[in-house]
């Protein structure tokens, strides 16, 4: 029993991981109908904002300063790249999110530089044993595991009550809807728009910042995102409890997978096992778990 | 009936507008008033330039010339949403509800402007915000008894028929307390029920709540029966003005409709 638990355990925290970073895609999806590409790219500039700064000056301030970087990169999104862009098409803000993307990859490293940086939360680093007693070896887990569980918790209790709850909430979710009826009853797109990139940025920085101090803040940060594209594809792009429902799905499936079928299949298994399942969903069910149904009149 | 309502000033001036979208000329040299609490139509065949007229009311297209007064104050370029703000509410020919949300939701957006509470103290839910939410959710309900579609408030917009969704959108309008609404084809593609439902609604609306109405419509019974006044256009330019009266027996209004011998 307890290797199950523990690949489980360990599958669990890696999985509320890619949902911090999936939360940021269903955020901007819920709210302005885009898939946005620059997820990724935004989690790494987050995290190397956070890196740099918090080698001069304390973490709380650190954490501030890369907030209003990222609320900075909201507006100017907006102004330059979005605005020009009312009333178009998804696919055509889904590409324009594509180079948004490649210009925050470089324009982070221009910026803050190319190498790894460390991010030390302080927090106690070697794994504790629990439960001793009830299973021979008992159980290790990490306590930066149980932080991020618990910050992601909160995060999307909080987001799932903005969203559900608010007037504001109710203007995000008609800005996706349609942007020409939103406006016509007084809601200000530019604004709106501002608001969902601020807000997704801010979750970027969270991600950025509980990877970092895993990982170390790095380039691979990036690409650590599209792990969070068959969240999305599972959980369903407008769902934000979906999200992390998905994402302990997809963390638990690979870690699974990789330990009890990986010896008969050959290893390598956690690589693409998420992909693979979020084929079979788009085949069975391509709203996934939680998503609206679309429904169309005929 | 009209007198119940007491016509007043001119509540919107539109004077010269044109518009025109490339080579093509979408509006010119259009000008014509609607004066408070009046139901003023317009009409005219296909692209005569009235869904573009109302488009300019409402901030959607920037006409080259022309100025609008709105409340005796001209007004300079502006978006949608300020438009709103200053109390126009519309509904559109191609019905745009939020398709996904509840008809419940749909309406509560048409209260957005009205919400005071900042986004921070709506994050949180504190007192004040959930105050605010609830006088709101009140206003709406009085609306949605008003347009007697208490049973579907709850149902997300997209699975309604047709009809049914014309009146929330028309109840969303509503939702803003607006002094001017402007309405594109409210009866569009109903059946003779429906229609009548909605005359009864749009007359109601102008007599109960004293909202000043600007309406576009194919149906000429319709049309005659509620406007206090209709603005005839054709190919982008006015052709007739006046009250059903006057518009029904005008020459160039007639030709307009039935084609006319060369």
């Amino acid at each position: 029993m307890g290797p199950l638990i523990e690949v489980v355990l360990g599958g669990l925290m890696a999985g509320v991981l890619y949902s911090l970073v999936a939360l940021g895609f269903v955020l901007i999806y819920k709210a302005s109908g885009v898939f946005n590409f620059a997820q990724g790219a935004m989690v790494l500039f987050a995290a190397l904002a956070f890196a740099r700064f918090s080698e001069k000056m304390p973490m709380p301030v650190a954490f501030v300063l890369a907030m209003g970087v990222m609320v900075l990169m909201a507006w100017l999104v907006e102004r330059l790249v979005l605005r020009s862009l009312v009333n178009q098409e998804g696919i055509i803000l889904f590409l324009a999110t594509f180079g948004i993307t490649y210009f925050i990859e470089g324009l982070g490293q221009l910026i803050f530089g190319s190498d790894i940086y460390p991010i030390d939360l302080g927090l106690p680093k070697e794994p504790k044993i629990i439960l001793e007693d009830t299973f021979q070896g008992g159980i290790l887990i990490n306590i930066d595991d149980l932080l991020a569980a618990a910050v992601a918790g909160a995060l999307v209790l909080s987001l799932a009550l903005f969203f559900q709850k608010t007037g504001t909430g109710r203007a995000l979710r008609a800005v996706a809807d349609d942007h020409q009826a939103a406006q016509s009853v007084g809601i200000p797109l530019n604004r709106i728009w501002v608001i969902v990139w601020s807000v997704s940025g801010f979750v970027a920085l969270v991600a950025g910042i509980v990877w970092g101090s895993k990982l170390g803040v790095q380039f691979s940060l990036a690409l650590v995102a599209l792990k969070a594209i068959p969240v999305v594809i599972l959980g369903g792009f407008t769902s934000v409890p979906g999200a992390i429902v998905g994402g302990l799905i997809i963390g638990v499936g690979e870690k699974l997978a990789e330990v009890y079928l990986g010896p008969i299949i050959g290893g390598g298994l956690e690589n693409w096992f998420a992909y693979g399942l979020a084929l079979v969903f788009l085949m069975v069910r391509p709203e996934g778990l939680f998503g609206e149904r679309h429904i169309d009149r005929v | 009936m009209s007198d119940a309502r007491a016509i007043g000033e001119v509540i919107l001036a539109v004077e010269s507008i044109s518009l025109a979208f490339g080579g093509v000329q979408a509006l010119s040299n259009i000008s014509f008033d609607v004066r408070e609490h009046e139901i003023r139509a317009i009409i005219g065949p296909n692209g005569a330039g009235k869904s573009s007229m109302l488009n300019v009311i409402n901030g959607v297209y920037h006409p080259q010339q022309g100025t609008i007064h709105f409340k005796g104050e001209k007004r300079h370029r502006m978006e949608p949403h300020k438009v709103a703000s200053q109390g126009v509410a519309r509904t559109f020919q191609n019905i745009a509800l939020f398709k996904g949300m509840s008809v419940l939701d749909n309406l509560m957006t048409g209260r957005n402007l009205m919400m005071k509470t900042g986004i921070l103290s709506q994050a949180l839910y504190w007192g004040a915000t959930q105050r605010e939410e609830l006088k709101h959710r009140e206003r709406v309900e009085e609306i949605i008894d008003f347009l007697e579609i208490q049973s579907i408030r709850k149902t997300p917009v997209g699975r309604l028929p047709y009809g049914l969704q014309k009146r929330v959108e028309l109840g969303r309008a509503l939702a803003a307390e607006p002094t001017l609404l402007l309405l594109d084809e409210p009866m569009a593609g109903m059946n003779v029920e429906e229609k009548q439902d909605m005359c009864r609604f749009v007359l109601d609306v102008n007599e109960e709540f004293g909202t000043t109405i600007v309406l576009i419509e194919h149906d000429m019974g319709v049309v005659m029966d509620i406007s206090d006044r209709v603005v005839v256009l054709d190919y982008g330019k006015k052709i007739g003005d006046g009250v059903p009266d006057e518009v029904r027996s005008n020459q160039a209004v007639i030709d307009a409709y039935l084609g006319v011998q060369h």
